[in-house]
């Protein structure tokens, strides 16, 4: 009693001191005239700033056939354009004393450069002269794709658990192409060229489908000037098409694969369930599912660890996870790593015995108070990096929210009730709506 | 032209860096423990960070790994609190305490809150001072170490970690996995535990680093609280060891499509006076960038590889220098003739000067980009103090860079890159290599 009213009093100090500094006073947005949406999150500590361009536009939009030209295209985007030789880009950001990089996910792909603050306007001079005006020679950009067969290589084809985790991805997604991997496969990557590129690059990079993020020691007027004066003067691409990608039809069974192979040391059961995300202005089931996650398998204390790693010593480890980022439907899972002596059925079993518990019992109010105070704490702790802020804007809105999404999210959590995490967990555990994948070592097969 | 012209602007601004605009307070406490602090109030939390120097290399003979299953039971139970109570209050707390141990460290990260600050601190000092290491506490660790062990043995990217250190280290403890191997894990007792937390974890060997909303009177007070319980004097440090290798290759089959190779030699110690001139030598051969030659020669003009890199490794008892890649199984033998072939030419030829001016830029321009939060300002505090900088290094950091000649780089080229010397540990099914 006395630890559960020190706890109401820690929240209510947290609530307050939090009201003083936000990050919503931090945050400005803007939009362009040609339809760029812009977004600085001021940070006064250092004397850096991160400039980061945001395309609505992953792997998921690709045409079929061409699995993995997002992700190429982005590679390429160095390669040099009528100003810039190739490799250009980057050194400058180098002489600069900067540096840059690049990322490709389902659902948008971005590029970055972490820089001192009154370099920003040479950022954006070379960012948007690459949005229209890439230059590739089409032998050249073959070394490139080498590249990243190579990379496939390192990330996938050396990693069981990576070509795991394709094939049940595969599942889940019979018609939506979330179950194309974002690398792509290697058949199709094998034959990627230049026409291939040139075709995403004009369909998809324009300043309309494009979010401007800088975060760091700027001032959102001058950020918002140069902006009009590097990108403000690119058109438009009014022949954009509209983000409706094909769904899936509805799951009749559950869905189950084996994968094998001799390089797993440590045999594991995941399952996944096919889930809703985060939907601009109705984020509940999202945030109910996040908070399901975090009670069921979010740290040592939750549910599935507690009682399969800690009480019953039948798990090395056990967990769920979920995240409601996502254009489309998402995936809600959960994992069993059984102990030495416990087999792959048995851990399946397991899992679903204490997911079974966990419905029957519902959530300890105890755990989700401090569930609760963390996500507090954490809206402290992530002022700490703007970096990781810009990301977290960047990636709302190329997947579907608005920056007043992102700051309802907060509360939003904290308004979600035990009952309403039942709710959410016994609507999500529908074995219609899962693939059910193990991953064990070849010999295991044959004994 | 008018965008050249905007260029070449810029790029004279670039001339010019940054200075790192952190003032760092030196701390004593009264117990007399020393720690540098970045005062930082606008955010309401504290970063600290703890390196005991050591870690796992301190392990008793016969004990490989107690060091390692000691910093994972910190946070398994301490004082009165069992592991699951422990877990709860810091989870009440929403503080975060990270406990890690390499082969020269054990390093404890703590975050927390102001408003909570000595409750959280408490909980710390109950990990660190306290460990409870029961019995089944240990067990559960010890199946997740050995779950790791196996994992390790089945990844290609560890094989070739480990083949390459046994080769260069041998019986040293730098020479075996910090895990130890499932029989020595097994062997080792509560009693072991209580040695090596005693043997790592002592006030003889300890740096602090701290940053955000904290008083430097507020911390001198927090240290003793911290640190006061812990022995003055621990274990006794290893001994250094010499790297010696021949150029060669080492061939582990394993099968997977991809070849993971390790490559290097003898490298430079932190506190040699040709240090930095190594550092920016190591940046123009192989270090973070696409303009770097390793890369430019292997995946931009061939496209032989996702990622090559090169890297110093200034440990406490031996220095390295190394590298890494990945080719598919035909192409990994081209890469390496590759690496070895500009290995060799900047060993005779050093660098040009618009390859020095550019790295200068880049380094002297990105150091005070470093220092961008509490989380990573107070770990460049506790990292220099491990390497034994004065505190005005990072005023000065700049300009020894800045004095680095091309003449600089050609002795030290000379003398630090050894052809004769390079060995590549390559694991995988490569085509026309052998051991």
């Amino acid at each position: 009693m006395h630890r559960l009213m020190a706890l109401v009093g820690v929240c209510v100090i947290a609530a307050t001191s939090l009201s003083a500094d936000t990050i919503e006073d931090k945050v400005t947005t803007f939009q362009l005239d040609n339809g760029m949406d812009v977004v600085v999150i001021e940070d006064h500590r250092a004397p850096a700033a991160v400039h980061m361009l945001w395309y609505r536009a992953g792997s998921a939009d690709e045409t079929p056939g061409v699995s993995g030209v997002a992700h190429f295209l982005e590679h390429l985007l160095f390669k040099g354009t009528e100003k810039l030789e190739p490799g250009e880009f980057s050194e400058i950001v180098k002489a600069n004393g900067g540096t840059d990089n690049a990322f490709t996910s389902f659902d948008y792909t971005g590029y970055f450069q972490r820089v001192a603050a009154d370099r920003l306007g040479l950022m954006m001079e070379m960012e948007a002269d690459r949005m229209k005006n890439i230059q590739l020679d089409r032998e050249d950009i073959l070394t490139e794709r080498d590249v990243i067969i190579e990379e496939r290589n390192q990330r996938v084809e050396n990693d069981p658990g990576a070509l795991f985790r394709e094939q049940r991805m595969a599942a889940q997604y019979l018609n939506h192409p979330y179950g194309t991997p974002i690398i792509g496969w290697r058949h199709e990557m094998v034959d990627l060229d230049l026409d291939d590129a040139m075709a995403y690059y004009e369909q998809f990079y324009s300043p309309n489908n494009a979010v401007l993020v800088v975060a760091g020691d700027v001032m959102p007027d001058e950020v918002l000037a140069l902006a009009q004066q590097h990108y403000g003067p690119i058109p438009r691409n009014e022949a954009l098409p509209e983000r409706e990608r094909p769904s899936e039809p509805p799951q009749m069974a559950e869905r189950r694969l084996s994968f094998e192979d001799p390089r797993v040391a440590q045999p594991y059961v995941m399952r996944t369930y096919l889930a809703p995300e985060r939907d601009s202005g109705d984020q509940r089931a999202a945030a109910a599912l996040t908070l399901l996650a975090e009670v069921l398998g979010g740290s040592q204390t939750s549910v599935l660890p507690q009682k399969l790693q800690f009480e019953e010593k039948r798990a090395v480890y056990a967990g769920a996870f979920y995240s409601g980022l996502s254009l489309d439907d998402t995936t809600f899972g959960i994992v069993n790593v059984p102990a030495e002596g416990v087999s792959l059925e048995e851990a399946e079993a397991d899992m679903d015995r204490i997911v079974a518990e966990f419905l029957e019992n519902g959530v300890d109010p105890e755990q989700l108070d401090r569930i609760k105070f963390q996500l507090r704490a954490s809206q402290v702790y992530e002022l700490d990096s703007s970096n990781s802020l810009a990301r977290r804007y960047g990636a709302a809105l190329t997947s579907g929210l608005t920056v007043e999404d992102v700051h309802a999210w907060p509360e939003i959590l904290q308004s979600i009730t035990p009952e309403e995490i039942i709710a959410a967990a016994e609507e999500v555990f529908d074995r219609d709506n899962a693939v059910t994948g193990f991953l064990r070592t070849a010999e295991e097969v044959t004994q | 032209m008018k965008f050249l012209g905007a260029l070449a602007a810029f790029m004279m601004l670039a001339a010019v860096p940054l200075r790192a605009e952190i003032d760092i307070t030196e701390v004593t406490s009264p117990g007399g423990i020393d720690a540098w602090l970045v005062e930082e109030e606008s955010i309401p939390f504290v970063a600290l960070e703890l390196r005991f120097k050591g870690g796992a290399s301190l392990d008793a003979p016969g004990k490989r790994g107690a060091t390692n299953l000691m910093v994972g039971l910190l946070e398994e139970g301490a004082g009165d609190l069992e592991s699951r109570e422990f877990a709860e209050r810091a989870e009440a707390l929403a503080a975060s305490f990270e406990f890690d141990v390499g082969d020269d460290a054990v390093s404890i990260s703590a975050r927390f809150l102001t408003e909570n600050q000595d409750e959280a601190l408490a909980l710390l000092r109950d990990a660190i001072t306290q460990p409870r290491f029961d019995q089944t506490a240990i067990d559960r660790v010890k199946a997740q170490i050995v779950s790791s062990i196996r994992s390790d043995a089945q990844d290609p990217d560890s094989i070739v970690g480990e083949q390459f250190d046994q080769m260069v280290f041998g019986d040293h403890p730098y020479g075996s996995s910090i895990e130890g191997t499932e029989e020595s894990l097994a062997a080792l007792t509560r009693e072991d535990l209580l040695a090596a937390h005693q043997g790592a974890l002592a006030r003889d060997r300890v740096h602090v680093g701290a940053a955000g909303d904290i008083s430097a009177e507020e911390l001198a007070e927090v240290l003793d609280k911290l640190l006061a319980d812990l022995p003055e004097t621990g274990a006794p440090q290893p001994a250094d060891v010499d790297v010696e290798t021949e150029a060669g290759v080492t061939v582990v089959p394993f099968d997977v499509p991809q070849s993971v190779a390790i490559f290097g030699h003898e490298g430079i110690a932190r506190d040699d006076p040709d240090f930095f001139a190594a550092y920016v030598l190591n940046e123009i051969l192989g270090g973070g960038g696409f303009e770097a030659r390793l890369m430019e020669e292997v995946r931009e003009k061939r496209g032989l590889t996702y990622g090559v890199y090169s890297y110093l490794v200034p440990k406490d008892h031996a220095e390295l220098y190394l590298g890494r890649v990945s080719s598919a199984n035909d192409r990994i033998a081209e890469a390496i003739d590759v690496i070895r072939d500009e290995w060799a030419k900047m060993a005779e030829n050093g660098v040009t000067q618009e390859e020095l001016d550019s790295a200068k830029t880049y380094l002297t321009g990105a150091y005070p980009l470093r220092f961008d939060g509490n989380g990573p300002i107070a770990n460049i505090l506790v990292g220099m103090q491990m390497d034994d900088l004065p505190v005005d290094y990072v005023n000065t950091r700049n300009d020894k860079i800045e004095a680095i000649t091309l003449e600089d780089i050609k002795r030290v080229a000379a003398r630090i890159l050894k052809p004769e010397a390079l060995r590549f540990v390559v694991v995988g099914q490569p085509e026309g290599l052998e051991s």
